[in-house]
């Protein structure tokens, strides 16, 4: 293939990298917007979402397309609840506190995970896509003449590749008119802005805290789901998907959703790129002092507003 | 009997109880004391930031894992003997907590967390990318030729416990000495209130520093004594894993009390122990631990004797 083509290429895999990274980025970028909280956890949230998925369509029949809409809104549910039960049990007994909860997230994540590698194993399993066709893409190039159109032999993708990307946007959408115009956003944004006034105008911010946690932990399930037809669900892959997200939250800017979003577009895109290119370890060596080295210098992120 | 007195003699005693349990202790738990001893001076380290200075650092491996290769790495490619490769290990702990520390005091709380999070990952992959001096994953084995310090056979067990009690001691007393010295006050003190350290005069970050080099060279000893006792070397002791064992540690000894690392890594090692009889996801037990103690017992074991018995407790 020629260059063209295999940046092409490159650029579509990223899209893909990027719409879930997106998701997950923003459920992690949500909860620390409005609750102050880092959930070091929200990889496993993730990896629950691929094992949920696996679960639920190997149990439910009717051909994979009826099986993975199945898992699509069971497994997120079930991730949902299950955040809903830490935050009541766990984080809302440490009244929040930024440094405590860190600690505690830390020990769900352990907890997540090893309970995961007890009862599903160790193994990396698969889930059929609902629909896999593949879609050649075509290429002009300048040929003796004038301009003609390529099929190069490899450029492709698949049609649930193309889905998935859909399928963000929409859901991302969706969030964003959650948060702008609906009473519970209106809520939400109070909540963010001064819980102490929000609590004292009848604002039940306990409660709204619940909710956000578990709409963070079930977008980092659907990102999990939408991604384990692609890559196998296995019990580790929390760790990598967590390293990412808090890469792009942080570029973007902590609890900004706008700037997580272009964040997610510009390490998905420039992350297929670089590793189709460079070496993969080089690659996250240098994303992951970028990162710190953000933090250090410009906290509000690369594309965020002043410091709240 | 006086505080002074009675702080002298509950860390002397803790040493001479140790120094006794290696002419008794049957041969398996007798290799595990002597790791735990190690592990408890990183521990040491550790908390030197956390307990003392109210730091929380998720990446302390990296500073453990500087130690372990600048030693191992000294010996292996430079053909270093032991003496000058554990000072090799210490001078890279050291040198790399000045940097990290310089750059990441610029934050506080949570970001400081991330950042140190970050760079202690950057710090993992890199070891990674040198596969090919570092071995990677597989990482390598110091043979038990070079493991010879001034004529002593470190491979042997009884050999290895007792420098590991003489490391351990080390750590111990330099810890007792430092957080009873003026400059320990001044790190409780900015734990304890940042600004208001600052109004008296002091030069915060000057001290904070200072609590990260501290605390980063004795971690980075701990590494090299590692690598140079047990023989070996790898990547896995740079995992984030092995940046949450010394917090898990602290925590459940105790932050803030000399005495607590050791109990907190005596306790948790052989909780894992147990249980990875039972099951092969012993890190199970460290995050229930971890829950359990940030909403139950924040102080830990330490602090609930400071509480309730030993109010002198340093």
């Amino acid at each position: 293939m020629d260059f063209g083509p295999y940046l092409m290429l490159a650029t579509l895999e990223g899209a893909v990298l990027a719409a879930v990274l997106a998701l997950m980025a923003s459920g992690l970028s949500l909860v620390f917007g409005v609750m102050r909280v880092v959930n070091v956890a929200h990889g496993e949230l993730y990896m629950l979402g691929a094992v949920f998925a696996w679960w639920v369509t190997s149990f439910v029949g009717g051909g994979p397309a009826v099986a993975f809409v199945a898992a699509l809104i069971i497994a997120p549910l079930i991730v949902g609840a299950l955040a809903v039960l830490a935050d009541i049990t766990i984080l809302k007994r440490l009244e929040y506190d930024p440094e405590r909860t860190i600690v505690a997230t830390i020990g769900l994540l352990y907890i997540m995970q090893q309970v995961t590698l007890m009862t599903y194993g160790a193994d990396a399993r698969p889930v059929v896509p609902p629909f896999n066709t593949r879609l050649a893409i075509p290429w002009l190039e300048w040929a003796d003449g004038g301009l003609q159109v390529f099929w190069p032999w490899g450029l492709s993708i698949t049609s649930y590749k193309l889905f998935v990307i859909v399928a963000a946007v929409v859901v991302l959408l969706g969030i964003r008119l959650m948060m702008t115009r609906s009473r519970i956003g209106l809520l939400m944004r109070a909540s963010q802005l001064d819980s102490e006034t929000a609590q004292a105008f009848g604002i039940p911010v306990e409660r709204i805290y619940a909710l956000v946690f578990g709409i963070g932990a079930a977008l980092a399930a659907l990102a999990g789901v939408l991604i384990v037809p692609i890559q196998q669900a296995h019990y580790l892959m929390g760790g990598d998907a967590l390293l990412l997200s808090f890469i792009v939250v942080i570029i973007g800017g902590l609890g900004s959703l706008g700037g997580t979003i272009v964040a997610a577009l510009l390490i998905g895109l420039s992350d297929g790129i670089i590793s189709v290119f460079f070496s993969p370890t080089l690659a996250k060596i240098i994303a992951t002092i970028l990162v710190a080295l953000v933090l250090v210098f410009r906290p509000q992120g690369l594309f965020g507003g002043r410091a709240r | 009997m006086s505080e002074n007195g009675k702080i002298i003699l509950l860390h002397t005693g803790l040493i001479a109880l140790l120094l006794a349990l290696n002419f008794i202790l049957p041969a398996y738990h007798h290799g595990n004391i002597a790791r735990v001893m190690v592990l408890a001076s990183y521990a040491i380290g550790y908390n030197i930031l956390l307990g003392y200075t109210g730091l929380l650092s998720l990446g302390h491996a990296l500073f453990f894992a500087a130690g372990m290769y600048g030693m191992g790495l000294s010996i292996r490619h430079l053909g270093f003997s032991p003496a000058p490769a554990l000072m090799m290990g210490i001078a890279a702990g050291a040198l790399v907590s000045v940097a990290i520390g310089a750059l990441a005091l610029r934050t506080s709380g949570v970001a400081f967390m991330i950042v140190t999070l970050m760079f202690a990952q950057a710090g993992y992959l890199t070891i990674l990318l040198f596969g090919k001096w570092t071995r990677g994953d597989e990482g390598f084995v110091i043979q038990q030729a070079e493991r010879i310090l001034w004529g002593i056979d470190l491979s042997d067990a009884n050999n290895r416990y007792l420098a590991a009690l003489v490391l351990f001691a080390l750590c111990l007393f330099a810890a007792l000495w430092l957080v009873r010295h003026p400059v320990g006050r001044v790190f409780v003190a900015i734990r304890e209130n940042e600004e208001r350290a600052q109004l008296l005069g002091y030069n915060v970050f000057l001290y904070k520093l200072a609590a990260v080099v501290a605390s980063g060279t004795i971690s980075a000893a701990a590494g090299a004594s590692y690598g140079l006792l047990f023989g070996y070397a790898g990547a896995t002791f740079a995992t984030v894993q092995y940046s949450i064992f010394p917090l898990l540690w602290v925590l459940l000894g105790g932050m803030g009390t000399v005495i607590g690392p050791f109990l907190g890594a005596v306790f948790m090692f052989y909780l894992i122990d147990l249980s990875s009889g039972i099951t092969n996801a012993y890190m199970l037990i460290a995050g229930v631990a971890l829950v359990l103690l940030t909403l139950f017992a924040p102080q830990g074991i330490g602090g609930e004797f400071r509480r309730r018995v030993w109010g002198w407790l340093p």
